[in-house]
């Protein structure tokens, strides 16, 4: 008998995303395409993680030329390199210890570049003060939530403690939540008026948790994911009220706050709204806001780096914080140095400006083009329908799957959305999320797939998708 | 309770607090980057302000971390390093034909042909393979599944996942994990965190920190009766004290760890730092199979390497990877679901991972500077460990064990009554007292032995042994000084 067959139940409720099947189905298929299997696709598209560089979106030069000077200092003798790349790279391999990059980094994130984070965020937020030792740098910003979620989740408590999460949720926060015994209590945004965040149904979520858990923390993601919503200021504010009212701790996952698409869309932070609803609601209610160097146009999502701020937290939690964090040694440090160039990237006067602005502003049309493209096709095709992604990395469109289609679904023992994605995977060689994986309305079916990809990536998705999503819909009428 | 009036207006208490907060956490302690690291860090801002002090710097043996303290990194890892992030240097002829070889794969098995891709939760599947080949090459041909790979951020996040997947339970149910006291302050900081019981069980100091089977069997005793042990941890080599396990204690741990249905957990994060004549490293895993089936195909383990160690020390890389040996298929399953977490491991990280796995070869045009390099770094440390010895062992007071392995020593102090009263006095653990006192008049920042554990009514320090030779001749002779006056001051 194994000495493992008792597994924590926290572990065993994590749930098992039907993405698992669909990748292992994935990796067969790349096999049998390298072994000249033939399929009416060579190759596979995968748009099922906001990954960026995966799909066919190109990493940004400075911010590699300064990764590859700071790697291999060697490398800045001559002229290879531009000046502000030289420059850049010798002034962070200062702030490194021992001036190299293979060091831990202080427990926080070398002080010199959460300094940077910290006047990013003043900028960001039209001067409202930051201060550095409210921010942690960690590999991700998952990792960091996990963290502030291990904090608030008192194991032993009874009711258990609760976090309100939204529907439909990335998934990562779901399940780090059971692997802490937290009870997820969902609000579902309305898709009917593009994923709005509606302050009665926060109400209603917080009742239903009555008797069932002691809910203590508040979960948003703004911009949404799976979801491409951006939150008004208005929706920001009365979700803080809504916070301050009822006494909850806000986690606010804005990891996507580059990615904003539409003229009339603006990202507005939660620290910013707070701050300018002025006392005692700026002094008082408790935050925490998440960001990354995985999304936004660098999307360097494979060197693990985000961060989180916390605001008005207790001075002596902050030190038990701190504690925790210290146990996790240090967020790489090639990820700190893709994060410092996030959050000062070159400027006007700058040598590799020109190429910086060239290649930021090509990533920004592609994405706002793939937007469009999106919108047109996939609300042409019939059994789909799409809100229009303002921000995210995603489109989650909703899927009207004929009953046929459903109850095949169901002989074969699969969610109907997770059936329509093998479909896609197998007929067309398309990877991408069903909606089960993310929570939707009981009797909806969605999929989400990456909307930041080169253009021609996204071109031959959407031809591929509405080729099998007609046929599909044809079998199954 | 964080009640106060501002103007009169009475605030409210806050939603998270001391009281409300999750409890193990509040246990949680981590004497590396602790109260001392802290002070030292004050201390090095004073003196950057020019405040006047006996010294001009703070010399961190705290923590092991060889760049920190002057050592280079290998030239060819850094040039494949590079040419990953940057591509376009695939075309400078500067860099070696192998160098560009390895690039180039590493570079194909990522999404985008970018390190900045997401790879699998579990890692860049040919770099688990690579992984496996080099387990099969250093334990003699005995096979590794890549399936039974899992690269992670750090070993320390490995050890975490897997302490997470084995505890459980409720109330005496509770999942006992046993480790070496003194140990690294990782798994106490983890088995605080996790709520789960902490089975100590003590080296023997006087033999050279080694293993005491008698000692396994009593702390093992001893606590089913508070706890269900399930989990055996050893770090070989050591860490804080350098032991080297021989042969025979590790087979007698895997035959203790079977005969009481344990889950083995294997550091072996220092395993190409063995100095010792005399000493050699066994892995675990190959000690297992060389038992014979009986054990080989029941006894459940893991085992744990990383990059931030042995001769490269590229501690801010993050790179790691366990091994998971006869692990319950279901099991399995939600170790997997558990890593997924985490999303991937850093790319960079799993990268150097591979190029460590798969170093420059005989036929290659870096691979003799590639050895000289790797042969510099560690007969370098080898010496360090040597002079240490040596040195601390001619100062009343202070005994020191041959530094077999590792990065450290945990040297044995001896403090004058008068010292230990003064520490109490003022509310501090004697051996804190000690360090405090060294840093504020010598810079130099230790870790007090209380923060790896030790036997009750000793104290002890662990100082790194990676400063530069001459440095270290130096802080050597400075802790011997300070040692005796410490003594002459409290007698």
């Amino acid at each position: 008998m194994s000495v493992l067959q008792e597994i924590g139940s926290n572990v065993r409720n994590m749930k098992q995303l039907e993405n698992s099947v669909l990748a292992r189905r994935t990796t067969q298929i790349k096999e049998e395409l390298r072994q000249g299997v033939r399929k009416s696709y060579k190759e596979v598209i995968d748009v099922s993680w906001g990954d960026p560089h995966k799909a066919g979106v190109k990493p940004l030069s400075f911010v590699r030329q300064v990764l590859a000077a700071c790697l291999y200092p060697q490398l800045m003798d001559g002229d290879k390199l531009l000046v502000d790349v030289r420059q850049r790279a010798q002034r962070l391999l200062k702030a490194c210890t021992g001036g190299s990059v293979g060091s831990y980094s202080a427990t926080a994130g070398i002080p010199e570049i959460v300094q940077r984070v910290s006047e990013f965020i003043m900028r960001r937020d039209g001067g409202v003060p930051s201060h550095p030792e409210n921010i942690y740098i960690c590999p991700g910003s998952q990792w960091a939530l996990t963290n502030i979620l291990t904090v608030l989740v008192n194991p032993e408590a009874s009711p258990r403690t609760g976090v309100l999460t939204p529907v439909p949720c990335h998934s990562t926060t779901v399940l780090s939540l059971t692997a802490l015994g937290a009870v997820v209590v969902p609000y579902y945004l309305r898709e009917e008026s593009g994923w709005a965040l509606e302050v009665e149904e926060l109400h209603r979520a917080l009742d239903s948790a009555k008797g069932v858990c002691n809910p203590l923390a508040l979960y948003v993601i703004n911009p949404g994911n799976p979801a491409g919503y951006v939150q008004s200021r208005k929706s920001v504010q009365e979700v803080i009220r809504f916070a301050a009212e009822k006494r909850l701790f806000l986690l606010a996952d804005e990891v996507y706050q580059e990615c904003v698409y539409g003229e009339k869309t603006e990202f507005v932070s939660y620290k910013r709204a707070l701050a300018e609803m002025g006392p005692p609601l700026s002094d008082r209610v408790e935050l925490a806001s998440f960001h990354t160097a995985s999304k936004s146009l660098m999307g360097e999502c494979g060197l693990r780096c985000g961060y989180v701020e916390l605001v008005n937290l207790d001075p002596t939690v902050m030190k038990h914080i701190n504690s925790l964090f210290s146990t996790n040694a240090c967020a790489p440090v090639l990820g700190q140095i893709a994060l410092d160039v996030m959050m000062n990237p070159p400027q006007p006067g700058d040598p590799s400006y020109h190429l910086y602005v060239k290649e930021t502003q090509h990533i920004r049309t592609s994405v706002a083009e793939n937007v469009k493209r999106v919108d047109e096709v996939i609300n042409s095709l019939p059994g789909f329908s799409c809100q229009l992604v303002e921000g995210g990395a995603f489109a989650f469109p909703r899927l009207f799957l004929p009953p046929k289609a459903t109850k095949r679904a169901e002989e074969a023992g699969m969610q109907p959305d997770t059936f329509y994605c093998l479909r896609l995977l197998e007929e067309a060689g398309v990877l991408l999320s069903p909606g089960t994986d993310y929570g939707q309305k009981e009797g909806t079916y969605h999929i989400r797939f990456c909307i930041m990809t080169s253009l021609d990536i996204m071109e031959e998705l959407l031809r591929r998708l509405s080729i099998f999503h007609k046929r599909f819909m044809k079998e199954f009428s | 309770m964080s009640q106060q009036a501002v103007d009169g207006v009475p605030c409210l208490r806050k939603v998270l607090t001391v009281e409300n907060m999750n409890p193990n956490v509040k246990r949680v302690e981590y004497a590396v980057r602790g109260p001392i690291v802290q002070r030292a860090v004050q201390i090095e801002k004073e003196l950057r302000e020019g405040v006047k002090k006996p010294f001009t710097e703070v010399i961190k043996a705290n923590i092991g971390d060889a760049h920190a303290m002057g050592q280079r990194p290998i030239t060819f890892f850094r040039q494949v390093l590079a040419l990953c992030s940057y591509p376009e240097l695939l075309e400078d002829n500067k860099f070696p034909e192998d160098a560009k070889k390895r690039a180039q794969r590493i570079l194909d098995a990522c999404g985008g042909h970018s390190i900045g891709a997401y790879s699998a939760s579990q890692g860049i599947e040919c770099i688990r393979q690579d992984v496996a080949r080099y387990i099969e090459w250093r334990d003699g041909g005995i096979p590794s599944n890549p399936d039974n790979i899992y690269l992670s951020t750090g070993a320390s996040d490995a050890i975490v996942t897997i302490l997470k997947l084995l505890v459980c339970g409720e109330g005496r149910d509770r999942t006992g994990v046993m480790i070496s006291i003194p140990q690294y302050p990782l798994y106490s900081a983890a088995l605080a965190d996790l709520g789960a019981v902490q089975i100590s069980y003590y080296l023997d100091e006087d033999n050279c920190w080694s293993l005491n089977l008698a000692e396994l069997g009593r702390a093992l005793n001893e606590a089913k009766q508070r706890c269900k042990p399930r989990v055996l941890c050893i770090i070989n080599p050591g860490n804080p004290t350098g032991q080297v396990q021989s042969r025979q204690c590790i087979e007698d741990v895997i035959r203790f760890a079977k005969e009481e249905h344990l889950f083995l957990m294997a550091d072996e994060v220092y395993q190409d730092n063995v100095y010792a004549e005399g000493c050699k490293f066994h892995s675990f895993k190959k000690v297992l199979f060389e038992m014979g089936p009986e054990y080989s195909s029941s006894v459940e383990m893991a085992s744990f390497h990383s990059t931030s160690k042995c001769y490269m020390g590229e501690c801010g890389f993050r790179g790691g990877y366990m091994e998971v040996i006869n692990m319950d298929p279901e099991v399995k399953a939600q170790l997997t679901k558990l890593v997924s977490v985490r999303l991937c491991p850093p790319v960079p990280g799993q990268a150097l991972l591979d190029l460590v796995v798969n170093p420059p070869q005989p036929d290659e045009p870096s691979y003799t500077s590639f050895m000289k390099e790797r042969t510099a770094v560690l007969a370098a440390l080898a010496e360090k460990a040597r002079l240490t010895e040596e040195i601390f062992n001619t100062v009343p007071g202070i005994t020191c064990n041959p530094v077999q392995g590792a990065m450290y020593t945990f040297p044995r102090i001896t403090l004058p009554q008068k010292a230990i009263d003064k520490a109490k006095a003022d509310g501090v653990v004697p051996d804190m007292f000690y360090c405090m006192k060294l840093l504020e008049e010598e810079g130099i920042c230790l870790v007090p032995g209380s923060g790896f554990g030790q036997r009750d009514g000793t104290f002890h320090f662990r100082m790194t042994i990676l400063p530069p030779t001459e440095k270290l001749k130096v802080v050597l002779q400075k802790i011997r000084d300070f040692h005796l006056r410490f003594t002459s001051e409290f007698s």
